[in-house]
């Protein structure tokens, strides 16, 4: 499952992508579906503290469809922010299609909603 | 007690690609199931699992800590592999977010001493070295056992880097036998990077000694 919360996670991991190179990756030409999933206030709020990347978040949902996140990443976390954090990060999944990397325009496909993210020997850093 | 995986769903012709649940499997499973109120007590955000093989580690780990408290993320060389982890979330009603990669790979930027439960059940068999390479780049089962030297060459990979991708509450757990010199391991973890660690289970399983190792930080002297 290519979820948003994945997709903000992973950054390109070939040899020319340094440290803060390389991310956030580009969906392109994606197959979309939506599935429920149970609400966890606590894993939210905690995981939104913690980890994720505000910009590569709103950038990403964008490209899937999706504009209900605010572009400035909110100071209060009340619980319809949470229930909007919710959608955008654990019920869209990208099934089909490819991200590529901002900097050196590696092409990840996505397939049966997995990313394929291994390297060919030549473009391991 | 937490019943293992249903894996009832894959099949002889997965498991001639994939790696099938088997003692070393298990034995990880009893581990976590002791260690079970140690990780729910931790609150683990995200979890990952290298090399998910069939998925019935992390659908565990899933049913130890809950499905939604966690983010579960794998990653396996094997493409059949990620496949079936995720069906077996799917089966066990545990979201895995299974990732074709070489070990860690592309989480290693944003996942910098990030991850609090991190599991590893390596190709710990010793071989020729030049077997585990060619396993490695074959993306196929031999990777899931051949292990080269000492069958250490691709668990010494994660032992390395670990430092960089553990949380600071953390808690690694690592597969080996015998032959890995798991004393030895435990004492370079010690005395190198300023990992402690534990046996947490260890048995023998016809010709194999099994151990399960919990890796977590020293506390820093205050």
């Amino acid at each position: 499952m290519v979820r948003l919360i994945t997709h903000n996670l992973l950054a390109c991991h070939a040899k020319n992508c340094t440290q803060t190179k390389g991310f956030p990756l580009a969906f392109n030409d994606v197959r979309v579906e939506t599935k429920e999933a149970e609400f966890n206030a606590d894993f939210l709020k905690s995981f939104y503290e913690r980890k994720i990347d505000w910009d590569a978040l709103v950038g990403a949902a964008k490209q899937l469809g999706d504009t209900s996140l605010p572009l400035e990443r909110p100071e209060m976390v009340d619980d319809d922010f949470l229930q909007l954090l919710h959608h955008v990060l654990l019920e869209i999944h990208v099934e089909e299609g490819e991200m590529i990397c901002p900097n050196c325009k590696h092409v990840y496909k996505i397939r049966d909603g997995i990313p394929n993210m291994l390297l060919a020997e030549h473009e391991i850093g | 007690m937490i019943p293992t995986p249903d894996t009832s769903h894959l099949t002889n012709a997965d498991f001639e690609h994939v790696y099938e649940p088997a003692e070393d499997t298990f034995i990880l499973l009893d581990a976590l199931e002791a260690d079970a109120e140690r990780l729910r007590a931790l609150t683990p955000r995200i979890a990952m699992e290298i090399g998910s093989g069939s998925g019935c580690v992390s659908a565990f780990l899933g049913a130890v800590l809950g499905s939604t408290t966690c983010l579960y993320l794998s990653t396996d060389i094997n493409p059949h592999a990620a496949l079936c982890t995720l069906k077996t979330g799917g089966q066990n009603k545990v979201p895995l977010e299974p990732v074709v990669t070489s070990l860690i790979g592309p989480f290693a930027k944003r996942l910098h001493r990030a991850v609090d439960v991190l599991i590893f059940n390596p190709p710990y068999v010793p071989t020729e070295d030049e077997e585990m390479t060619d396993a490695q780049a074959g993306r196929a089962i031999e990777g899931s056992w051949a292990g080269g030297k000492q069958g250490m060459l691709v668990t010494e990979r994660v032992l390395c880097g670990l430092d960089e991708i553990l949380s600071e509450k953390g808690l690694f757990y690592l597969v080996a036998v015998k032959d890995n010199d798991v004393p030895s391991i435990r004492r370079r973890m010690d005395e190198e990077y300023g990992f402690e660690s534990d046996i947490v289970l260890q048995r023998r399983a016809g010709r194999e000694h099994l151990f399960v190792i919990r890796f977590s930080r020293k506390a820093s002297p205050s």
